[in-house]
């Protein structure tokens, strides 16, 4: 009765109304995030989403996203893939760059300058710092979890040295603090930011040869060697993408507080493989998707918002938070997907 | 890397140079000796004050704790886990036995204080064992949880607030001495007892790693986990029993840490983990679970006492420690990945 083209055209669209139905861990974080919100406006009433709220809340999202987003790809990546010196790499971008380029550029008389300059060599530190992880773990094989334990050490060590230990201040430079606070069309700038780098290394995976590389390494090593692509190559190149991510993350950090040090946020190495672990990435490798990922991170940030109007202890929300770390690990192994697909 | 900095060491003993790399390669733990006997001539001969009693026994009362969490550490990564709450454990138990004992039961002796003390941790261990198995998750994961969960346990229902009222039973248990040496200027160095814990944990980790029926389980579930549950090994028993005996240690070294610093600070240890597994990793035991040995481990914890103890004394700013220490991880496991190749 129907004819051909129409049939395929039919299955078609039932196979993408199903991809998007089926993705449980998408779903699942959706319907987080609305639940949290939705308690949160039952809690802390309508406040809660007033612009101010929302854009306090946006511009906090980024640094924990970011470190996010990089231990993602190290465990995209498999063989017990992990970037522990994440936050270390942050701050010590941060403080090279807090001391350095005040002795290039003024930040009086050319603040724009300045806030370049200081983003570009936070880049470079990034990059430096996520090429010694990545040639550690690709050409020396340590494991993963001991190479960026050791430099995590290592890199909060030098920070230590040289900032002498204490909190460098960078004082109000206007283009940097800009970028941590002022918002363009009601969207911060610095959570644009995050968003646009989300949006790129999520089509890079979903797209590109290098995603379609890291997610067969992280579920087949065997496999991927076969393959006959350079596997030290892709592993360099996903460690120095996470450092050069966790240096965003320090421009961020510095833009906001408009200071650096070596001990800030010593918790987000937890609070990021939390929100990886949240997002549905496979610890083993082979599977995650950065836009669970950022959602993840969303909610994870509206919970924390939440305590904050209830009045509620920091240490009860870690609490709260390694609760939740626990139940996602069970939830996450239920499988609702053989009684969604069945139905019809 | 590593090789260059051996061949640098070892020209004075006229070794061939391909010999003993291979050699070190084989017996990870004279790596850390070495970098032992380095660190410590080094040191001695820039500063006397190295090798002076009183110095030598400061160190040997602050690798205790250290030593303790690294035997525990030792033996979850034996079998193949990773146990990253072994400090919120002492922590929580530390502070909570001793308002608990100072307010009820000031009385108590500290026998049965560090017999409670590791039951509870044993009983926090056992969770963490089961979370892992049930899981299915990476131990390191797990553990992170509830470390968080633990920790803020304490600070958000126990307390916050430095506790200095400690009852006397634990704060003589720290006083006991088994050595007591006068210095030439005329100081007193003493040895304090709580150092033979530290002994006999290590004997007794010794004894259950090679010498029981356990200790092949764990060795062999680290190896290889299928094979060994293959082979009728019981991965449940095994996990939950790795994890209660460091969770059993954890315990027992927040007590010993309360008796010696005779306070209890609900924030110390926390971040002291890493040290740890430093300490463990150094003394030549895979992450990737299935060797390591005791000896190896109390190396390793010597080795990062020492760097967090006397590079102070070498005129080193202290500020240098954690770069040391991360180096000397990166080193050691550039070592011993060189060793899995061959």
């Amino acid at each position: 009765m129907c004819a051909r083209p129409l049939r395929t055209a039919k299955l078609l669209k039932g196979h993408l109304l199903r991809n998007a139905v089926v993705d449980r861990q998408l779903n699942f974080l959706v319907s987080a995030n609305v639940l949290v919100l939705i308690a949160a406006l039952a809690i802390a009433g309508p406040s809660f989403v007033n612009v101010y709220n929302l854009q306090s809340m946006a511009v906090q999202i980024p640094e924990l996203g970011l470190l996010g987003i990089g231990v993602a790809l190290a465990m995209i990546a498999g063989n017990g893939g992990i970037d522990l010196s994440g936050i270390a790499v942050a701050n010590l971008s941060g403080i090279v760059a807090a001391l350095s380029v005040p002795l290039w550029v003024s930040p009086d008389d050319a603040p724009l300058m300045f806030a370049f300059v200081f983003g570009g060599v936070c880049l470079c530190v990034g990059v430096v710092c996520g090429l010694i992880n990545g040639l550690l773990i690709s050409r020396a094989s340590l494991t993963p979890i001991i190479a960026t334990l050791g430099t995590s050490m290592a890199f909060s060590g030098i920070s230590v040295v040289i900032s002498n230990g204490s909190g460098i201040r960078l004082g109000y430079i206007e283009p940097l603090d800009d970028f941590g606070h002022m918002a363009v069309l009601g969207v911060p700038i610095c959570f644009a930011l995050f968003i646009a780098i989300a949006a790129f290394i999520g089509a890079a995976l979903r797209f590109t040869p290098f995603g379609v590389r890291l997610y067969l390494l992280g579920s087949n090593a065997k496999a991927a060697r076969y393959a006959g692509f350079s596997q030290r190559g892709l592993l360099l190149v996903t460690y120095t993408i996470s450092g050069i991510l966790a240096s965003i993350a320090g421009v961020v950090i510095a833009a906001r507080i408009s200071s650096v040090k070596w001990d800030y946020g010593t918790s987000y190495v937890l609070i990021a493989i939390l929100i990886v672990v949240m997002a549905g990435v496979r610890p083993s490798g082979g599977y995650g998707r950065i836009v669970c990922v950022v959602l993840s991170a969303t909610a994870l940030q509206m919970l924390s918002s939440m305590f904050n109007f209830l009045d509620i202890s920091n240490f009860f929300r870690d609490f709260a938070w390694g609760l939740l770390l626990l139940v996602f690990l069970q939830v996450s192994r239920i499988d609702l997907r053989s009684w969604l697909v069945r139905k019809p | 890397m590593s090789n260059s900095t051996m061949t640098a060491s070892d020209r004075p003993t006229q070794t061939s140079m391909a010999g003993l790399s291979g050699w070190l390669i084989r017996h990870p733990p004279l790596f850390t000796l070495l970098l032992i006997v380095l660190v410590s001539l080094v040191i001695g001969a820039i500063s006397p004050q190295f090798w002076q009693v009183a110095n030598i026994f400061d160190m040997a009362r602050a690798s205790v704790v250290t030593g303790l969490f690294g035997l525990g550490f030792l033996v979850v990564l034996a079998a193949g886990g990773i146990d990253m709450s072994f400090t919120a454990i002492a922590a929580l138990l530390m502070y909570w036995l001793t308002t608990a004992t100072a307010s009820y039961a000031p009385w108590m002796p500290m026998g049965v204080v560090l017999a409670a003390a590791a039951v509870g941790g044993m009983l926090l261990g056992m969770c963490n064992g089961l979370l892992v198995h049930y899981l299915k998750a990476p131990a390191l994961i797990v553990t992170i949880g509830t470390q968080y969960v633990i920790r803020s346990f304490l600070l958000t229902f126990i307390g916050t607030e430095l506790f200095v009222n400690i009852p006397m039973s634990i704060e003589d248990f720290g006083k006991y001495e088994i050595w007591r040496v006068s210095t030439d200027n005329g100081s007193i160095a003493i040895l304090p007892a709580y150092v033979l814990v530290l002994v006999v944990a290590g004997i007794v980790t010794w004894w259950i790693l090679n010498r029981t029926l356990m200790g092949r389980a764990i060795f062999a579930i680290g190896g290889n986990s299928d094979i060994a549950e293959r082979l009728g090994y019981d991965l449940k028993k095994v996990q939950v029993f790795a994890f209660a005996y460091s969770g059993l240690l954890a315990g027992v070294a927040g007590m010993l840490h309360v008796s010696s610093n005779r306070l209890a600070n609900p924030f110390d240890l926390s971040g002291t983990e890493l040290g740890v597994i430093a300490a463990v990793v150094l003394g030549g035991a895979r992450i990737t679970g299935g060797s390591g040995t005791v000896a190896g481990t109390l190396l390793g914890v010597v080795l990062v006492t020492l760097v967090n103890n006397v590079l102070i004394l070498a005129g080193i700013p202290s500020t240098w420690q954690a770069f040391v220490v991360g180096c000397f991880i990166v080193l050691a496991g550039a070592l011993f990945a060189t060793r899995e190749r061959r």
